[in-house]
């Protein structure tokens, strides 16, 4: 059987990839798409966590994280959306005007 | 029962200054003096049932509620009246009634709502006053002794426009604030002392006690509330504002700054009769201060040229008598006195106001003269009026001021006799040259006019009077009128007020049975406790051998004094009316004692050069100029630099960079587990 440490790299892993996408990338849908990632690298840390506890608690959250996840990514679209609408771009940079 | 007596001419003020400008003047003049006569009324049934009761107990209390109640101070809103009170609200709303009717015709050139708010200022004066005599504890006289300043200033400032009236009110104002700030020192004094500020408690606490020999909490407190009366009752430090307050309406000067209100410190050192006599030390500088001011207002009387100013030195030179009596001991005297004056300084006020009535404002003596043909009944009043303050038998004057001078001199004081004589001696003199001056001679017309426009009367500036100057014409040749209807009721009756006032205090040395004093004397003594003894027999008869001493000495004082001011009148006779030239030379040989007196010592400005201006500048360089500009807008505005400094600095951290935000907050989520998995 895998052990559980296995389950915890990958979804460190996976977790790193997402941060770096959030940072290093300059479009607001791929940063989205990164935040996606680092939430699935928590999901699986979570159901790993409930399958070896031997209860059905981690995949429930998971479910309320899918849920979650779900509803920021419709929101994040919108908002990237009518971002792109007020200012013809999709860099972050541009976004700045309120600074001092 | 006894709250109506305040409460009737309140209620007038209520009406007079909601209603006041919409109403006739026939109606609010009708109104103010109503709510007076009323007041009167209550007044007499309740000095009638006082009367009914037995010496001892003499004196009717009611409580409305409890006013203050924290901790150990316990004060009621409590009227009490005893012989004293009684007297002081018979003066009161009886001269007060009059003043109000005389008032009436005196103001009718005002428009109606000025007229009304006349009247107003005039009931809650009355009102403020009575609570001041009434109230049965030290905070409540304090109630109204600071309404009446209030109404004063009111009353003095009554022609806002005019801009020494203004001043004068401030004036007055401001120069009683001194003496209240005393007078709070001093009640403060007395709770930390007796715990209590009831007049009766403090009376019986005191009662209780030795004199105080040297100077201690009593002579102390006691002092304090004596700088309270003198400014009040305008004695030496603080009478300045007196003979400006006379800018205000001439009734106002008559009620309030003759009769009335100026009297206050004297009701208040007789209403703690027990614990001035506690106290010899006050008593003494009480009776020097009187004696001293009653002989430098009469020498500053001397050589007055305004009919008012004249009358309003010798107020405060009457009122120095009757602090003269205070510091002596003889309570009596002082309130018999303060009794008499009220009638024939009213109505010298009152003359001198139907004067300036008919004159159309002229106040100067030097334009007047001759009067006496056209203005019957103002002279005639006037001159009683002057011959009882002068002091001839048997006019109410010469009663009180004898028995003053008399108990000056058997208590030992014969310096402050003296001085009280020479005074005597001034008052008849200066009230001659005023009645000479004024209404005897020729009308002369050689005042010159630049000197004295700072006296003119606020009348003068009024519309109203045009007409008058021209369907009368202004000149000497033109017919005065004399005192209206309602202006010779007020006269007269004050008149006889001022003959008769006096008899009922005859001493006993000429048949009299002094039953003023009689009547007086409970409220000057502490409560008696039940079951005292009685004087012995054996104290009578010794007492009657001393009392026939006493009154063959009571009979040469009288001699002396009926002299002194027959001599005053008769040379105020020779020099103004004789020899007209003799007044002339006097102020040629003597210029600089004149302009001395002229300028009233030059107290005025000394005050001004050591007090007002002194504290001017602290207040423009001090604390305009540094404290208020540096210290409290510097504070201000530092604190504003403070902020929009470090904003400046941390205004950069808000780069509005999304990423650097996010990388930020990764930062400092790693520092912060990483703190928790390593610590």
């Amino acid at each position: 059987m895998i052990p559980l440490s296995h389950y915890l790299i990958v979804s460190a892993v996976l977790f790193s990839i997402g941060t770096a996408g959030v940072f290093l990338r300059r479009n607001l849908i791929t940063i989205l798409l990164s935040i996606e990632i680092m939430l699935n690298a928590v999901n699986l840390s979570f159901v790993a966590f409930g399958r070896f506890a031997g209860d059905v608690d981690g995949q429930i959250i998971t479910f309320f994280v899918m849920t979650v996840a779900a509803a920021e990514a419709a929101v994040g679209l919108a908002l990237v959306i009518a971002l792109f609408r007020h200012r013809e771009s999709l860099n972050p940079d541009a976004f700045s005007s309120l600074k001092w | 029962m006894l709250a109506l007596i305040p409460l009737f001419p309140f209620l007038g003020f209520v009406v007079n200054a909601t209603m006041g400008r919409r109403l006739p003047k026939g109606v609010s003049g009708g109104l103010a003096s109503l709510a007076m006569l009323a007041s009167l009324a209550v007044s007499l049934i309740t000095v009638l049932q006082l009367r009914g009761l037995s010496p001892d107990a003499r004196a009717i209390e009611q409580t409305l509620y409890t006013w203050i109640a924290s901790g150990d101070l316990n004060i009621g809103l409590s009227f009490r009246v005893d012989p004293l009170s009684a007297v002081m609200i018979l003066v009161i709303t009886g001269i007060g009634s009059l003043i109000h009717i005389y008032s009436t015709a005196y103001m009718h050139d005002e428009v109606d709502s000025e007229f009304a708010r006349y009247f107003s200022y005039l009931n809650l004066f009355a009102s403020f006053m009575l609570v001041l005599v009434l109230g049965a504890n030290f905070p409540l006289m304090f109630v109204g002794w600071e309404g009446v300043g209030l109404c004063s200033y009111l009353l003095i400032g009554f022609w806002f426009k005019k801009k020494s009236a203004n001043d004068a009110g401030k004036k007055a104002f401001i120069v009683n604030r001194v003496g209240d700030y005393a007078f709070i020192l001093g009640m403060l004094a007395i709770f930390a002392k007796f715990g209590t500020l009831d007049f009766q408690a403090v009376a019986s606490a005191v009662a209780a006690m030795p004199a105080e020999t040297g100077f201690g909490i009593l002579s102390l407190a006691t002092l304090l509330l004596f700088i309270g009366a003198t400014g009040k009752s305008a004695q030496i430090p603080l009478y300045t504002w007196l003979p400006d307050a006379m800018e205000g309406p001439t009734p106002v000067s008559a009620l309030i700054h003759a009769a009335t209100m100026v009297t206050a410190g004297v009701y208040m050192i007789g209403r703690n009769a027990v614990l001035f006599s506690h106290a010899p030390e006050t008593l003494t500088i009480v009776a020097v201060i009187g004696a001293l001011t009653a002989l430098m207002a009469g020498t500053i009387g001397l050589v007055q040229n305004d009919i008012k100013r004249v009358l309003a030195y010798s107020t405060v030179s009457q009122l120095g008598y009757m602090f003269l009596a205070m510091g002596v001991g003889a309570f009596g005297a002082g309130i018999f006195h303060l009794y008499t004056h009220a009638f024939f300084k009213a109505c010298l006020f009152l003359g001198s106001g139907a004067v300036i009535h008919a004159l159309h404002g002229e106040q100067d003596i030097r334009n007047m003269g001759g009067l006496k043909k056209e203005l019957p009944i103002t002279y005639w009043t006037f001159l009683i009026g002057a011959i009882a303050i002068a002091g001839v038998f048997p006019l109410s004057g010469f009663f009180s001021k004898d028995e003053i001078l008399f108990e000056t001199f058997v208590e030992g004081h014969k310096l402050l006799w003296t001085v009280g004589a020479l005074t005597a001696l001034l008052t008849a003199t200066y009230m001659f040259r005023l009645v000479f001056l004024t209404f005897h001679g020729e009308r002369r017309h050689d005042a010159p006019a630049a000197a004295d426009a700072h006296d003119a009367h606020g009348h003068a500036s009024d519309d109203s009077h045009r007409h008058d100057a021209v369907s009368h014409g202004h000149g000497s040749g033109s017919h005065l009128h004399d005192a209206p209807p309602a202006m010779a009721l007020a006269l007269i009756v004050l008149a006889i007020g001022s003959v008769a006032a006096g008899w009922i205090g005859i001493p006993h040395a000429i048949g009299g049975h002094n039953e003023l004093a009689t009547w007086l004397e409970p409220s000057f003594s502490a409560p008696r406790v039940a079951g005292e003894a009685a004087v012995s027999e054996a104290a009578v008869e010794a007492g009657e051998a001393a009392e026939a001493e006493r009154a063959a000495l009571e009979l040469t004082l009288m001699g002396v004094s009926l002299t002194i001011a027959v001599a005053g009148i008769a040379f105020a006779y020779f020099v103004w009316v004789k020899r007209r030239r003799i007044a002339d030379n006097m102020v040629r040989e003597f210029p600089g004692l004149h302009r001395l007196l002229l300028n009233k010592y030059y107290v005025d400005e000394l005050y001004d050069a050591t007090i007002v201006q002194p504290i001017k500048a602290a207040s423009t360089e001090g604390l305009w100029r540094w404290f208020d500009v540096r210290v409290i807008d510097g504070a201000v505005n530092g604190a504003a630099s403070i902020v929009d400094g470090s904003a400046g600095v941390l205004r950069r951290l808000q780069s509005g960079s999304v990423r650097a935000y996010a990388g930020s907050l990764f930062v400092g989520v790693v520092v912060i587990l990483g703190y928790y998995l390593w610590r």
